[in-house]
């Protein structure tokens, strides 16, 4: 098994190490941004979930590719494992960045922030993709379905950025705001770096959780089939 | 190859012969879109200045077509279920995305006579259609029905089918609709490049994808 | 503490509710399956019992 599938606890330790470190950095190092004060902290949080989320639903649609050319059973639950933890940080990135929105427009939600525009179109996907799972009886065929509409969604995730960064250009000339200012000071860069690699970790480590819990809520279910 | 193409004719002359002689899908799908639009004049504040609301409208023309696409779609693979003619299909000695060609080019068809009834009644009620308007109309048919009969395909496996169907649609869809409604207002030349770039991926991989999802 | 830093707190806090409830929902699922664990147990026990007792008789088919 490789190392990232393999249960222990050297993930969430190094992903509890590394997020305290990032927080405390944020809160108590790292100088305040020029523009636009203590609120811009808010970013190292928001774009590491974010970034986390992407790659969780990357991570998925690997395991998806990987059975459809396979076939192998276990990458259908290493799939839906890595999408429901991708779900759950984009919920968390929604959150985040509406919070974030209140504090620069004071508005609770914008259209013009690409990003979250681009993640309330996947979160409405990947919703549906659980719908989808729920709703048929499990076999291969559940499997196989589930890996096609994982894999659609990785190619959703550029074409619904092309399309938003387009109708940006529809509608506003030019963005308000970016969610990276230009360029990033080397502490701040490092701050960031420290904050993306602690949710990554954490991140994988919900989703070695996860993925142990559902092994095991099989194996369960055979053994009490056998012994039935 | 040719024989893929037979295949292909085939099973497009079975589903448009099929709709000619039962006519269950494409007038509901005509009185449908009509019925939109009629409602959207209602929905649509009455004094708005002249030029917002041709942009609102040409907005409305989307959702209305959007919709009625779902309802065709929901209905795609009707005749194989209920027929329970599928499973026969899918052992026939053919390439199964023959299938989905098949299937996509039936709803094209669908979705163009629709449109020859939605847009003069678009242009009479509400504002002129202009040639990207329609451009974009006919590429957005393309991308509608090659991710949409994959879509249906899927929805088959479920237990709640046509319930599942616009749930799964309609993420995707919204890059159509940017496109369209950006090519009908804006630019037409980057809107309707995006939606030939949405065609084209996305008909490759529903072509590649359709056949895992039927096999069972 | 001003406006900005109250909102920034918050989110960091959700950040950390998210992560609480999750493990609030884990610890359900291993008791859960600490039972199941225990269930099985029995019914493997009871079924070495049981493989004790003679074979049923075997009617011939066909």
């Amino acid at each position: 098994m490789s190392w990232w599938n393999r249960p222990g606890p050297s993930l969430a330790v190094g992903a509890f190490v590394l997020l305290l470190a990032g927080i405390a950095l944020a809160f108590w190092w790292v100088p305040e941004d020029v523009d636009q004060g203590f609120s811009q902290k808010i970013f190292y949080i928001h774009v590491p979930i974010a970034l986390t989320a992407y790659a969780c639903f990357g991570w998925g649609a690997w395991k998806s590719f990987r059975l459809l050319w396979k076939g192998q059973e276990k990458y259908d639950l290493e799939s839906y494992t890595a999408i429901h933890i991708g779900v759950i940080f984009g919920v968390l990135t929604l959150v985040t960045g509406s919070i974030w929105a209140r504090i620069s427009w004071n508005v609770w939600w914008t259209w013009e922030e690409r990003q979250l525009v681009v993640f309330l179109i996947l979160f409405l996907f990947y919703s549906a993709y659980f719908m989808l799972r729920y709703s048929i009886d499990p076999g291969p065929l559940r499997q196989r379905i589930s890996a096609v509409y994982a894999l659609f969604g990785a190619v959703l995730i550029p074409v619904s950025f092309l399309a938003v960064r387009l109708l940006g250009t529809l509608l506003h000339p030019n963005p308000l705001l970016t969610t990276r200012g230009p360029q990033m000071s080397g502490s701040m860069l490092g701050t960031f770096l420290v904050c993306f690699a602690g949710v990554i970790a954490l991140g994988f480590a919900l989703y070695q959780t996860e993925l142990a819990g559902k092994r095991l809520d099989r194996r369960l279910r055979e053994l009490r089939k056998a012994l039935a | 190859m040719i024989a893929y193409l037979q295949d292909v004719a085939v099973l497009t002359r079975k589903d448009l012969l099929l709709e000619l002689r039962s006519r269950e899908t494409v007038p509901a799908m005509l009185l449908f879109v009509v019925a939109a639009l009629v409602i959207f004049h209602f929905a649509v504040p009455e004094d708005l200045e002249p030029g917002t609301e041709e942009v609102v409208a040409k907005g409305l023309l989307w959702i209305a077509v959007l919709f009625t696409a779902l309802l065709g779609l929901g209905r795609a693979f009707a005749s194989e279920r209920e027929q329970g003619v599928l499973d026969g299909l899918v052992l026939a000695p053919a390439d199964r995305s023959a299938i989905w060609l098949s299937k996509s080019l039936s709803v094209i068809a669908f979705l163009l006579l629709m449109e020859a009834v939605a847009l003069p009644a678009f242009a009479l009620f509400y504002t002129t259609v202009d040639g990207p308007t329609v451009a974009a109309v006919l590429l957005a048919d393309i991308g509608i029905a090659c991710v949409g009969s994959l879509l249906s395909a899927m929805a088959l496996a479920s237990k709640t089918r046509e319930l599942i169907l616009p749930l799964l649609f309609l993420p995707l869809a919204v890059p159509i609709i940017v496109a369209g409604v950006g090519a009908s207002i804006d630019d037409p030349g980057r809107f309707l490049g995006f939606l030939g770039l949405y065609d084209a991926i996305f008909a490759i991989i529903s072509w590649a994808a359709f056949d895992y999802v039927v096999v069972e | 503490m001003s406006t900005a830093e109250k909102y920034v707190t918050a989110a960091y806090l959700v950040v950390l509710a998210f992560v609480l409830l999750y493990v609030v929902l884990y610890a359900f699922k291993m008791s859960r399956l600490e039972r199941e664990v225990a269930e099985l147990a029995e019914l493997a026990a009871a079924r070495d019992g049981r493989q004790a007792e003679p074979e049923r008789d075997r009617s011939v088919v066909g």
